[in-house]
Protein backbone atom coordinates (compact mmCIF):
# COMPACT_ATOMS: atom_id res chain seq x y z
CA UNK A 1 0.00 0.00 0.00
CA UNK A 2 1.28 3.42 -0.90
CA UNK A 3 0.91 6.64 0.95
CA UNK A 4 0.26 9.83 -1.02
CA UNK A 5 0.85 11.90 2.04
CA UNK A 6 3.26 11.41 4.88
CA UNK A 7 3.58 13.85 7.72
CA UNK A 8 6.57 13.18 9.95
CA UNK A 9 7.20 14.71 13.37
CA UNK A 10 5.62 17.96 12.36
CA UNK A 11 6.11 20.96 14.60
CA UNK A 12 4.20 24.17 13.99
CA UNK A 13 4.60 27.48 15.78
CA UNK A 14 2.24 30.45 15.50
CA UNK A 15 3.55 34.02 15.84
CA UNK A 16 7.01 32.65 16.68
CA UNK A 17 5.86 31.62 20.17
CA UNK A 18 2.84 29.35 20.36
CA UNK A 19 3.81 25.73 19.75
CA UNK A 20 0.66 24.07 18.42
CA UNK A 21 1.82 20.88 16.72
CA UNK A 22 4.34 18.96 18.77
CA UNK A 23 5.76 16.25 16.61
CA UNK A 24 2.70 15.04 14.76
CA UNK A 25 2.97 12.11 12.37
CA UNK A 26 0.33 10.64 10.13
CA UNK A 27 -0.10 9.33 6.64
CA UNK A 28 -2.89 9.05 4.12
CA UNK A 29 -3.17 5.98 1.97
CA UNK A 30 -3.67 6.38 -1.76
CA UNK A 31 -7.34 6.35 -2.75
CA UNK A 32 -8.64 5.96 0.80
CA UNK A 33 -10.37 8.19 3.32
CA UNK A 34 -8.31 8.91 6.41
CA UNK A 35 -9.96 10.56 9.40
CA UNK A 36 -8.25 12.96 11.80
CA UNK A 37 -10.22 13.45 14.99
CA UNK A 38 -9.73 15.45 18.14
CA UNK A 39 -11.22 17.95 20.52
CA UNK A 40 -11.42 21.69 19.92
CA UNK A 41 -8.03 23.30 19.72
CA UNK A 42 -6.16 20.01 19.30
CA UNK A 43 -4.52 21.33 16.15
CA UNK A 44 -6.49 19.58 13.41
CA UNK A 45 -7.02 22.64 11.24
CA UNK A 46 -3.42 23.64 11.80
CA UNK A 47 -2.32 20.27 10.45
CA UNK A 48 -4.35 20.74 7.28
CA UNK A 49 -3.09 24.28 6.80
CA UNK A 50 0.48 23.11 7.18
CA UNK A 51 -0.12 20.60 4.39
CA UNK A 52 -1.90 23.03 2.05
CA UNK A 53 0.58 25.83 2.74
CA UNK A 54 -2.12 28.19 4.02
CA UNK A 55 -0.25 28.45 7.30
CA UNK A 56 1.95 31.05 5.63
CA UNK A 57 -1.01 33.46 5.52
CA UNK A 58 -1.55 33.17 9.28
CA UNK A 59 1.91 33.80 10.61
CA UNK A 60 2.32 30.12 11.33
CA UNK A 61 5.52 28.27 10.58
CA UNK A 62 6.66 24.69 10.28
CA UNK A 63 9.67 24.58 12.55
CA UNK A 64 10.49 20.91 12.38
CA UNK A 65 9.53 17.69 10.66
CA UNK A 66 8.55 16.94 7.10
CA UNK A 67 5.51 16.85 4.86
CA UNK A 68 5.95 14.44 1.99
CA UNK A 69 3.51 14.44 -0.92
CA UNK A 70 4.13 11.68 -3.43
CA UNK A 71 7.41 11.20 -1.63
CA UNK A 72 8.58 14.78 -2.19
CA UNK A 73 8.82 17.41 0.55
CA UNK A 74 6.34 20.23 -0.06
CA UNK A 75 6.75 22.36 2.98
CA UNK A 76 7.69 25.94 2.12
CA UNK A 77 5.86 25.82 -1.20
CA UNK A 78 3.34 28.65 -1.74
CA UNK A 79 -0.29 27.60 -1.38
CA UNK A 80 -1.17 28.49 -4.97
CA UNK A 81 1.54 26.12 -6.20
CA UNK A 82 0.38 23.38 -3.87
CA UNK A 83 -3.13 23.61 -5.34
CA UNK A 84 -1.62 23.12 -8.78
CA UNK A 85 0.15 20.01 -7.53
CA UNK A 86 -3.22 18.51 -6.64
CA UNK A 87 -3.80 19.26 -2.95
CA UNK A 88 -7.01 21.14 -2.22
CA UNK A 89 -8.18 22.19 1.22
CA UNK A 90 -11.85 22.81 1.94
CA UNK A 91 -11.49 25.16 4.86
CA UNK A 92 -13.38 25.02 8.12
CA UNK A 93 -16.54 27.11 8.09
CA UNK A 94 -17.14 26.67 4.33
CA UNK A 95 -15.63 30.02 3.38
CA UNK A 96 -17.70 30.42 0.25
CA UNK A 97 -17.66 33.77 -1.54
CA UNK A 98 -21.02 35.06 -0.44
CA UNK A 99 -21.40 37.89 -2.89
CA UNK A 100 -20.57 35.70 -5.86
CA UNK A 101 -23.12 33.40 -7.46
CA UNK A 102 -22.94 29.63 -7.09
CA UNK A 103 -21.52 29.30 -10.56
CA UNK A 104 -18.92 32.02 -10.00
CA UNK A 105 -17.84 30.20 -6.85
CA UNK A 106 -17.35 27.07 -8.91
CA UNK A 107 -15.32 29.08 -11.41
CA UNK A 108 -13.00 30.06 -8.60
CA UNK A 109 -12.58 26.40 -7.69
CA UNK A 110 -11.58 25.76 -11.31
CA UNK A 111 -9.11 28.66 -11.31
CA UNK A 112 -6.09 26.41 -11.87
CA UNK A 113 -7.75 24.23 -14.52
CA UNK A 114 -7.94 24.68 -18.28
CA UNK A 115 -11.04 26.57 -19.41
CA UNK A 116 -12.11 23.76 -21.70
CA UNK A 117 -12.85 21.48 -18.75
CA UNK A 118 -15.13 23.93 -17.00
CA UNK A 119 -18.56 23.06 -18.30
CA UNK A 120 -18.00 19.32 -18.05
CA UNK A 121 -16.71 19.61 -14.50
CA UNK A 122 -19.59 21.84 -13.53
CA UNK A 123 -22.08 19.22 -14.73
CA UNK A 124 -20.22 16.69 -12.64
CA UNK A 125 -20.58 18.88 -9.55
CA UNK A 126 -24.28 19.36 -10.27
CA UNK A 127 -24.55 15.62 -10.57
CA UNK A 128 -23.15 15.19 -7.06
CA UNK A 129 -25.19 18.11 -5.72
CA UNK A 130 -28.37 18.59 -7.75
CA UNK A 131 -29.47 21.28 -5.33
CA UNK A 132 -26.62 23.52 -6.47
CA UNK A 133 -27.87 23.35 -10.03
CA UNK A 134 -31.24 24.79 -9.08
CA UNK A 135 -29.49 27.69 -7.42
CA UNK A 136 -26.64 28.23 -9.80
CA UNK A 137 -27.42 31.87 -10.60
CA UNK A 138 -28.18 32.72 -6.99
CA UNK A 139 -25.83 34.58 -4.66
CA UNK A 140 -24.07 32.01 -2.56
CA UNK A 141 -24.57 34.06 0.59
CA UNK A 142 -28.29 33.45 0.49
CA UNK A 143 -28.01 29.68 0.57
CA UNK A 144 -28.57 27.50 3.61
CA UNK A 145 -25.61 26.22 5.60
CA UNK A 146 -25.95 22.76 4.08
CA UNK A 147 -26.02 24.11 0.56
CA UNK A 148 -23.01 26.25 1.30
CA UNK A 149 -21.12 23.18 2.48
CA UNK A 150 -22.08 21.41 -0.75
CA UNK A 151 -20.78 24.39 -2.68
CA UNK A 152 -17.52 24.34 -0.74
CA UNK A 153 -17.01 20.68 -1.61
CA UNK A 154 -18.20 21.29 -5.17
CA UNK A 155 -15.56 23.97 -5.57
CA UNK A 156 -12.97 21.43 -4.55
CA UNK A 157 -14.21 18.89 -7.11
CA UNK A 158 -13.74 21.56 -9.80
CA UNK A 159 -10.02 21.59 -9.02
CA UNK A 160 -9.49 17.85 -9.70
CA UNK A 161 -7.66 17.26 -6.44
CA UNK A 162 -5.50 14.19 -5.94
CA UNK A 163 -5.54 14.82 -2.22
CA UNK A 164 -8.61 16.45 -0.72
CA UNK A 165 -8.34 17.99 2.74
CA UNK A 166 -11.77 18.39 4.32
CA UNK A 167 -12.04 20.43 7.49
CA UNK A 168 -15.19 19.65 9.47
CA UNK A 169 -17.69 19.30 6.64
CA UNK A 170 -20.42 18.36 9.15
CA UNK A 171 -20.06 21.60 11.09
CA UNK A 172 -23.48 22.96 12.01
CA UNK A 173 -25.46 20.55 9.86
CA UNK A 174 -28.55 18.54 10.79
CA UNK A 175 -27.86 14.79 11.21
CA UNK A 176 -29.67 13.84 8.03
CA UNK A 177 -27.58 16.29 6.04
CA UNK A 178 -24.40 15.04 7.67
CA UNK A 179 -25.22 11.61 6.35
CA UNK A 180 -25.87 12.95 2.88
CA UNK A 181 -22.63 14.91 2.81
CA UNK A 182 -20.60 11.95 3.98
CA UNK A 183 -22.20 9.73 1.35
CA UNK A 184 -21.14 12.19 -1.30
CA UNK A 185 -17.65 12.48 0.12
CA UNK A 186 -17.42 8.72 -0.25
CA UNK A 187 -18.64 8.88 -3.83
CA UNK A 188 -16.16 11.63 -4.66
CA UNK A 189 -13.40 9.61 -3.09
CA UNK A 190 -14.21 6.63 -5.31
CA UNK A 191 -15.28 8.27 -8.55
CA UNK A 192 -12.69 11.03 -8.67
CA UNK A 193 -10.03 8.68 -7.44
CA UNK A 194 -8.93 11.19 -4.86
CA UNK A 195 -7.44 10.52 -1.49
CA UNK A 196 -9.27 12.23 1.36
CA UNK A 197 -7.95 13.47 4.67
CA UNK A 198 -11.02 14.20 6.74
CA UNK A 199 -10.94 16.32 9.89
CA UNK A 200 -14.02 15.94 12.05
CA UNK A 201 -15.63 16.55 15.41
CA UNK A 202 -18.33 14.11 14.46
CA UNK A 203 -16.24 11.03 15.16
CA UNK A 204 -18.92 8.47 14.49
CA UNK A 205 -19.78 9.77 11.03
CA UNK A 206 -16.12 10.18 10.12
CA UNK A 207 -15.01 6.75 11.31
CA UNK A 208 -17.85 5.04 9.52
CA UNK A 209 -16.50 6.20 6.16
CA UNK A 210 -12.78 6.25 6.94
CA UNK A 211 -10.58 3.27 6.36
CA UNK A 212 -8.05 4.58 8.84
CA UNK A 213 -8.27 7.08 11.64
CA UNK A 214 -6.03 9.17 13.86
CA UNK A 215 -6.97 10.78 17.12
CA UNK A 216 -5.05 13.81 18.22
CA UNK A 217 -4.81 15.68 21.48
CA UNK A 218 -2.80 18.75 22.10
CA UNK A 219 -0.72 18.70 18.96
CA UNK A 220 0.10 14.99 18.89
CA UNK A 221 -1.44 11.77 17.66
CA UNK A 222 -2.51 9.75 20.66
CA UNK A 223 -4.27 6.85 19.02
CA UNK A 224 -4.58 5.45 15.53
CA UNK A 225 -6.04 2.42 13.84
CA UNK A 226 -8.48 1.13 11.28
CA UNK A 227 -11.77 3.01 11.20
CA UNK A 228 -13.77 0.02 12.33
CA UNK A 229 -11.34 -0.72 15.17
CA UNK A 230 -11.48 2.83 16.48
CA UNK A 231 -15.27 2.75 16.40
CA UNK A 232 -15.26 -0.15 18.82
CA UNK A 233 -12.31 0.98 20.91
CA UNK A 234 -13.58 1.60 24.47
CA UNK A 235 -11.54 4.77 24.99
CA UNK A 236 -12.76 6.24 21.75
CA UNK A 237 -16.31 5.24 22.56
CA UNK A 238 -16.07 6.89 25.91
CA UNK A 239 -14.33 10.14 24.95
CA UNK A 240 -15.40 10.77 21.40
CA UNK A 241 -18.59 8.87 20.80
CA UNK A 242 -20.29 9.77 24.08
CA UNK A 243 -20.98 6.16 24.98
CA UNK A 244 -19.67 6.13 28.56
CA UNK A 245 -20.70 2.87 30.25
CA UNK A 246 -22.89 4.47 32.90
CA UNK A 247 -25.14 6.56 30.68
CA UNK A 248 -24.95 10.17 31.80
CA UNK A 249 -21.56 11.47 32.78
CA UNK A 250 -20.94 12.32 36.41
CA UNK A 251 -18.22 14.46 37.88
CA UNK A 252 -16.29 11.28 38.60
CA UNK A 253 -16.35 10.48 34.93
CA UNK A 254 -15.05 13.90 34.16
CA UNK A 255 -12.17 13.45 36.58
CA UNK A 256 -11.53 10.08 35.08
CA UNK A 257 -11.62 11.68 31.68
CA UNK A 258 -9.02 14.21 32.72
CA UNK A 259 -6.80 11.45 34.00
CA UNK A 260 -7.23 9.46 30.86
CA UNK A 261 -6.61 12.51 28.79
CA UNK A 262 -3.36 13.12 30.56
CA UNK A 263 -2.45 9.54 30.02
CA UNK A 264 -3.38 9.67 26.38
CA UNK A 265 -1.56 12.95 25.86
CA UNK B 1 -33.24 77.03 -17.08
CA UNK B 2 -31.08 76.56 -20.09
CA UNK B 3 -28.12 77.62 -18.08
CA UNK B 4 -28.78 74.85 -15.57
CA UNK B 5 -29.11 72.25 -18.31
CA UNK B 6 -25.73 73.38 -19.52
CA UNK B 7 -24.36 73.02 -16.01
CA UNK B 8 -25.80 69.52 -15.76
CA UNK B 9 -24.13 68.53 -19.00
CA UNK B 10 -20.80 69.92 -17.82
CA UNK B 11 -21.38 68.10 -14.56
CA UNK B 12 -22.02 64.83 -16.35
CA UNK B 13 -18.78 65.12 -18.27
CA UNK B 14 -16.64 66.01 -15.29
CA UNK B 15 -18.62 63.43 -13.31
CA UNK B 16 -17.84 60.69 -15.80
CA UNK B 17 -14.16 61.41 -15.25
CA UNK B 18 -14.68 61.29 -11.50
CA UNK B 19 -16.41 57.97 -12.04
CA UNK B 20 -13.38 56.56 -13.82
CA UNK B 21 -10.99 57.71 -11.16
CA UNK B 22 -13.37 56.52 -8.45
CA UNK B 23 -13.47 53.16 -10.18
CA UNK B 24 -9.71 52.89 -9.80
CA UNK B 25 -9.91 53.87 -6.18
CA UNK B 26 -12.65 51.36 -5.41
CA UNK B 27 -10.88 48.50 -7.17
CA UNK B 28 -7.78 49.03 -5.06
CA UNK B 29 -9.81 49.40 -1.90
CA UNK B 30 -11.93 46.36 -2.61
CA UNK B 31 -9.08 44.05 -3.49
CA UNK B 32 -6.37 45.21 -1.11
CA UNK B 33 -8.19 47.29 1.53
CA UNK B 34 -5.72 50.10 0.82
CA UNK B 35 -7.09 53.64 0.82
CA UNK B 36 -5.12 55.18 -2.00
CA UNK B 37 -4.40 58.83 -1.40
CA UNK B 38 -2.37 59.03 -4.58
CA UNK B 39 -5.30 58.38 -6.90
CA UNK B 40 -5.41 61.99 -8.09
CA UNK B 41 -1.68 61.95 -8.80
CA UNK B 42 -2.11 58.86 -10.96
CA UNK B 43 -4.54 60.93 -13.02
CA UNK B 44 -1.98 63.68 -13.28
CA UNK B 45 0.85 61.37 -14.31
CA UNK B 46 -1.28 59.80 -17.04
CA UNK B 47 -2.27 63.20 -18.36
CA UNK B 48 1.35 64.37 -18.50
CA UNK B 49 2.62 61.23 -20.16
CA UNK B 50 0.04 61.53 -22.89
CA UNK B 51 0.83 65.23 -23.19
CA UNK B 52 4.53 64.51 -23.57
CA UNK B 53 3.88 61.90 -26.23
CA UNK B 54 1.52 64.02 -28.30
CA UNK B 55 3.16 67.43 -27.94
CA UNK B 56 6.82 66.81 -27.23
CA UNK B 57 7.23 63.63 -29.29
CA UNK B 58 4.62 64.57 -31.88
CA UNK B 59 3.02 61.13 -31.95
CA UNK B 60 -0.45 60.68 -33.37
CA UNK B 61 -3.04 60.64 -30.61
CA UNK B 62 -4.00 56.99 -30.91
CA UNK B 63 -0.37 55.89 -30.55
CA UNK B 64 0.08 58.25 -27.62
CA UNK B 65 -3.06 56.86 -26.04
CA UNK B 66 -1.89 53.26 -26.31
CA UNK B 67 1.61 54.02 -25.06
CA UNK B 68 0.10 55.90 -22.11
CA UNK B 69 -1.96 52.82 -21.23
CA UNK B 70 1.09 50.63 -21.48
CA UNK B 71 3.06 52.99 -19.31
CA UNK B 72 0.24 53.04 -16.76
CA UNK B 73 0.34 49.28 -16.48
CA UNK B 74 4.07 49.40 -15.83
CA UNK B 75 3.58 52.17 -13.29
CA UNK B 76 0.92 50.13 -11.51
CA UNK B 77 3.18 47.11 -11.36
CA UNK B 78 6.09 49.17 -10.02
CA UNK B 79 4.01 50.89 -7.37
CA UNK B 80 2.56 47.63 -6.15
CA UNK B 81 5.86 45.77 -6.19
CA UNK B 82 8.08 48.48 -4.70
CA UNK B 83 5.82 50.49 -2.43
CA UNK B 84 2.92 48.32 -1.35
CA UNK B 85 4.01 44.71 -1.35
CA UNK B 86 6.67 45.16 1.32
CA UNK B 87 3.87 46.45 3.53
CA UNK B 88 1.48 43.52 3.18
CA UNK B 89 0.30 42.66 6.66
CA UNK B 90 1.36 46.01 8.14
CA UNK B 91 -1.06 48.32 9.89
CA UNK B 92 -3.49 50.42 7.88
CA UNK B 93 -1.91 53.70 8.93
CA UNK B 94 1.54 52.77 7.58
CA UNK B 95 0.01 51.85 4.27
CA UNK B 96 -1.90 55.13 4.13
CA UNK B 97 1.31 57.04 4.85
CA UNK B 98 2.96 55.25 1.95
CA UNK B 99 0.22 56.28 -0.47
CA UNK B 100 0.46 59.86 0.77
CA UNK B 101 4.21 59.76 0.23
CA UNK B 102 3.62 58.32 -3.19
CA UNK B 103 1.36 61.24 -4.07
CA UNK B 104 4.08 63.73 -3.07
CA UNK B 105 6.74 61.88 -5.00
CA UNK B 106 4.66 61.70 -8.16
CA UNK B 107 3.72 65.34 -7.91
CA UNK B 108 7.30 66.51 -7.43
CA UNK B 109 8.48 64.36 -10.30
CA UNK B 110 5.92 65.88 -12.62
CA UNK B 111 6.84 69.41 -11.55
CA UNK B 112 10.50 68.61 -11.98
CA UNK B 113 10.03 67.36 -15.52
CA UNK B 114 7.26 69.60 -16.86
CA UNK B 115 7.23 72.66 -14.62
CA UNK B 116 4.26 74.41 -13.03
CA UNK B 117 2.60 76.07 -15.98
CA UNK B 118 -0.63 75.17 -17.59
CA UNK B 119 -0.03 73.06 -20.68
CA UNK B 120 -2.56 72.50 -23.39
CA UNK B 121 -3.15 69.47 -25.58
CA UNK B 122 -3.35 69.97 -29.31
CA UNK B 123 -6.91 70.30 -30.54
CA UNK B 124 -7.91 66.88 -31.81
CA UNK B 125 -11.63 67.11 -32.20
CA UNK B 126 -13.49 69.89 -34.01
CA UNK B 127 -14.38 72.81 -31.75
CA UNK B 128 -17.64 73.43 -33.55
CA UNK B 129 -20.33 72.49 -31.00
CA UNK B 130 -22.84 69.79 -31.67
CA UNK B 131 -26.44 70.82 -30.94
CA UNK B 132 -28.32 68.45 -28.68
CA UNK B 133 -31.88 69.38 -27.74
CA UNK B 134 -31.15 73.00 -28.48
CA UNK B 135 -27.98 73.12 -26.40
CA UNK B 136 -24.49 73.48 -27.78
CA UNK B 137 -22.17 70.68 -26.59
CA UNK B 138 -18.48 70.50 -27.39
CA UNK B 139 -17.53 67.32 -29.28
CA UNK B 140 -14.77 66.63 -26.77
CA UNK B 141 -17.44 66.41 -24.07
CA UNK B 142 -19.35 63.85 -26.02
CA UNK B 143 -16.18 61.88 -26.70
CA UNK B 144 -15.39 61.97 -23.00
CA UNK B 145 -18.81 60.60 -22.08
CA UNK B 146 -18.63 57.87 -24.66
CA UNK B 147 -15.12 56.83 -23.68
CA UNK B 148 -15.90 56.58 -19.98
CA UNK B 149 -19.18 54.81 -20.66
CA UNK B 150 -17.30 52.32 -22.79
CA UNK B 151 -14.71 51.72 -20.12
CA UNK B 152 -17.38 51.07 -17.53
CA UNK B 153 -19.03 48.58 -19.84
CA UNK B 154 -15.70 46.83 -20.39
CA UNK B 155 -14.97 46.57 -16.69
CA UNK B 156 -18.47 45.40 -15.86
CA UNK B 157 -18.05 42.55 -18.33
CA UNK B 158 -14.55 41.88 -17.05
CA UNK B 159 -15.69 41.47 -13.45
CA UNK B 160 -18.75 39.49 -14.41
CA UNK B 161 -17.35 37.02 -16.90
CA UNK B 162 -13.57 36.81 -17.00
CA UNK B 163 -11.69 34.34 -14.88
CA UNK B 164 -9.36 36.96 -13.46
CA UNK B 165 -12.22 39.39 -12.84
CA UNK B 166 -14.13 36.80 -10.84
CA UNK B 167 -10.96 35.86 -8.98
CA UNK B 168 -10.50 39.52 -8.08
CA UNK B 169 -13.97 39.69 -6.59
CA UNK B 170 -13.37 36.45 -4.72
CA UNK B 171 -10.11 37.79 -3.32
CA UNK B 172 -11.86 40.97 -2.26
CA UNK B 173 -14.34 38.90 -0.33
CA UNK B 174 -11.99 36.42 1.34
CA UNK B 175 -8.27 36.46 0.65
CA UNK B 176 -7.39 33.22 2.37
CA UNK B 177 -10.23 31.29 0.77
CA UNK B 178 -9.18 32.67 -2.61
CA UNK B 179 -5.65 31.51 -1.94
CA UNK B 180 -6.92 28.07 -1.04
CA UNK B 181 -8.21 27.71 -4.60
CA UNK B 182 -4.87 28.52 -6.14
CA UNK B 183 -5.51 32.20 -6.79
CA UNK B 184 -2.31 34.16 -6.29
CA UNK B 185 -3.28 37.07 -4.07
CA UNK B 186 -0.09 38.92 -4.99
CA UNK B 187 -0.97 38.83 -8.67
CA UNK B 188 -4.47 40.03 -7.90
CA UNK B 189 -3.06 42.98 -5.94
CA UNK B 190 -0.75 43.88 -8.80
CA UNK B 191 -3.64 43.58 -11.23
CA UNK B 192 -5.75 45.98 -9.13
CA UNK B 193 -3.03 48.62 -9.18
CA UNK B 194 -2.64 48.24 -12.93
CA UNK B 195 -6.33 48.73 -13.52
CA UNK B 196 -6.42 51.71 -11.17
CA UNK B 197 -3.51 53.32 -13.00
CA UNK B 198 -5.03 52.68 -16.40
CA UNK B 199 -8.45 54.13 -15.64
CA UNK B 200 -6.88 57.12 -13.89
CA UNK B 201 -4.62 57.82 -16.83
CA UNK B 202 -7.55 57.72 -19.18
CA UNK B 203 -9.42 60.10 -16.90
CA UNK B 204 -6.35 62.34 -16.92
CA UNK B 205 -5.95 62.46 -20.64
CA UNK B 206 -9.63 63.20 -21.18
CA UNK B 207 -9.38 66.00 -18.69
CA UNK B 208 -6.22 67.25 -20.37
CA UNK B 209 -8.06 67.41 -23.67
CA UNK B 210 -10.82 69.47 -22.09
CA UNK B 211 -9.05 71.81 -19.70
CA UNK B 212 -5.34 71.50 -20.27
CA UNK B 213 -3.11 70.24 -17.47
CA UNK B 214 -1.07 71.58 -14.60
CA UNK B 215 0.39 69.94 -11.50
CA UNK B 216 -2.79 70.77 -9.54
CA UNK B 217 -4.59 68.11 -11.51
CA UNK B 218 -3.84 65.80 -8.62
CA UNK B 219 -6.41 67.66 -6.53
CA UNK B 220 -8.95 65.75 -8.51
CA UNK B 221 -8.29 63.03 -5.97
CA UNK B 222 -10.06 65.22 -3.42
CA UNK B 223 -13.21 65.39 -5.48
CA UNK B 224 -13.14 61.67 -5.92
CA UNK B 225 -13.36 61.03 -2.19
CA UNK B 226 -16.91 62.29 -1.88
CA UNK B 227 -17.74 60.29 -5.00
CA UNK B 228 -16.52 56.98 -3.63
CA UNK B 229 -17.87 57.55 -0.16
CA UNK B 230 -21.19 58.51 -1.63
CA UNK B 231 -21.25 55.37 -3.73
CA UNK B 232 -20.06 53.17 -0.89
CA UNK B 233 -16.35 52.45 -0.74
CA UNK B 234 -16.59 48.98 -2.22
CA UNK B 235 -19.15 49.21 -4.97
CA UNK B 236 -18.24 49.62 -8.63
CA UNK B 237 -21.71 50.71 -9.64
CA UNK B 238 -21.61 53.08 -6.68
CA UNK B 239 -18.36 54.57 -7.97
CA UNK B 240 -19.95 55.23 -11.34
CA UNK B 241 -23.04 56.82 -9.92
CA UNK B 242 -21.23 58.65 -7.13
CA UNK B 243 -18.86 60.20 -9.66
CA UNK B 244 -21.66 61.41 -11.92
CA UNK B 245 -23.67 62.75 -8.99
CA UNK B 246 -20.75 64.64 -7.52
CA UNK B 247 -19.95 66.10 -10.93
CA UNK B 248 -23.48 67.35 -11.39
CA UNK B 249 -23.88 68.56 -7.79
CA UNK B 250 -20.64 70.51 -7.99
CA UNK B 251 -21.53 72.28 -11.17
CA UNK B 252 -25.15 73.01 -10.37
CA UNK B 253 -24.46 74.24 -6.84
CA UNK B 254 -21.59 76.33 -8.09
CA UNK B 255 -23.79 77.91 -10.72
CA UNK B 256 -26.62 78.48 -8.29
CA UNK B 257 -24.37 80.04 -5.66
CA UNK B 258 -22.95 82.33 -8.28
CA UNK B 259 -26.30 83.39 -9.60
CA UNK B 260 -28.22 83.73 -6.34
CA UNK B 261 -25.61 84.92 -3.87
CA UNK B 262 -22.79 85.98 -6.11
CA UNK B 263 -20.38 83.63 -4.30
CA UNK B 264 -17.67 82.00 -6.37
CA UNK B 265 -15.73 78.82 -5.65
CA UNK B 266 -18.60 76.97 -4.04
CA UNK B 267 -17.70 73.99 -6.22
CA UNK B 268 -15.22 72.33 -3.91
CA UNK B 269 -17.46 72.66 -0.86
CA UNK B 270 -20.75 71.63 -2.42
CA UNK B 271 -19.82 67.99 -2.87
CA UNK B 272 -18.77 67.62 0.74
CA UNK B 273 -21.91 69.27 2.07
CA UNK B 274 -24.11 66.91 0.12
CA UNK B 275 -21.92 64.03 1.17
CA UNK B 276 -22.40 64.75 4.85
CA UNK B 277 -26.16 64.93 4.41
CA UNK B 278 -26.34 61.64 2.53
CA UNK B 279 -24.10 59.82 4.97
CA UNK B 280 -26.35 60.87 7.82
CA UNK B 281 -29.16 59.01 6.09
CA UNK B 282 -27.18 56.11 4.63
CA UNK B 283 -23.96 55.52 6.59
CA UNK B 284 -22.64 52.89 4.15
CA UNK B 285 -23.13 55.10 1.11
CA UNK B 286 -25.71 54.49 -1.55
CA UNK B 287 -24.43 51.06 -2.60
CA UNK B 288 -21.91 50.04 0.04
CA UNK B 289 -22.28 46.56 1.45
CA UNK B 290 -22.34 45.81 5.11
CA UNK B 291 -22.58 42.08 4.83
CA UNK B 292 -25.05 39.69 3.39
CA UNK B 293 -27.54 38.71 6.03
CA UNK B 294 -28.85 35.22 5.51
CA UNK B 295 -32.55 34.74 6.21
N1 LIG C 1 -3.59 31.94 13.33
C1 LIG C 1 -3.34 31.54 14.59
N2 LIG C 1 -2.54 32.26 15.39
C2 LIG C 1 -2.27 31.86 16.65
N3 LIG C 1 -2.75 30.74 17.20
C3 LIG C 1 -3.55 29.97 16.45
C4 LIG C 1 -3.89 30.32 15.11
N4 LIG C 1 -4.70 29.37 14.62
C5 LIG C 1 -4.87 28.47 15.60
N5 LIG C 1 -4.18 28.81 16.71
C6 LIG C 1 -4.13 28.05 17.95
O1 LIG C 1 -3.69 26.76 17.67
C7 LIG C 1 -4.41 25.80 18.41
C8 LIG C 1 -4.98 24.76 17.47
O2 LIG C 1 -5.89 25.38 16.61
P1 LIG C 1 -6.62 24.60 15.45
O3 LIG C 1 -7.49 25.57 14.76
O4 LIG C 1 -5.63 23.87 14.64
O5 LIG C 1 -7.51 23.57 16.27
P2 LIG C 1 -8.60 22.55 15.78
O6 LIG C 1 -8.19 21.22 16.22
O7 LIG C 1 -8.87 22.72 14.35
O8 LIG C 1 -9.87 23.02 16.63
P3 LIG C 1 -11.40 23.09 16.23
O9 LIG C 1 -11.94 21.71 16.34
O10 LIG C 1 -11.99 24.00 17.25
O11 LIG C 1 -11.48 23.63 14.86
C9 LIG C 1 -5.47 26.56 19.18
O12 LIG C 1 -5.03 26.65 20.50
C10 LIG C 1 -5.51 27.90 18.54
O13 LIG C 1 -5.77 28.89 19.49
MG1 LIG D 1 -10.41 23.43 13.27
Amino acid sequence: MSHVLKVENLEVVYNDVVLVLKGLSLSAEQGKITALLGANGAGKSTTLKAISGLLETEDGEVTDGAILYDGKPIHGTHPEKIVRQGIFQVMEGRRIFEDLTVEENLRCGAYTRPRSEFSGDMEKVYDYFPRLKERRKQLAGYMSGGEQQMLAIGRAVMAHPKLLLLDEPSLGLAPILVEEIFDIVQRINQQENCTVLLVEQNARAALSVASYGYIMENGRIVLDGKGSELLTNPDVQEFYLGMGAGGKKSYRDVKHYRRRKRWLG
Amino acid sequence: MEQYLQLIINGLVVGSIYSLVALGFVIIYKATKVVNFAQGELVMVGAYICFALTVQFQLPFLAAFLITLFFSIILGLCIERLALRPLIGEEGISVIMVTIALSSVLKSLVQLIWGHDLQVYPQMLPTEPIWIAGLPVAPVYIAALILSGLLFAVFTLFFKYSRVGIAMRATAYDQQAAQSMGISVKNIFAMSWCIACVVSSIGGLILGNINGIDPHLGHLGLAVFPAVILGGLDSLAGAALGGLLIGIIENVCDGAAMQLFDIGGFKEVAAFVVLVIILMVKPYGLFGTEEIERV
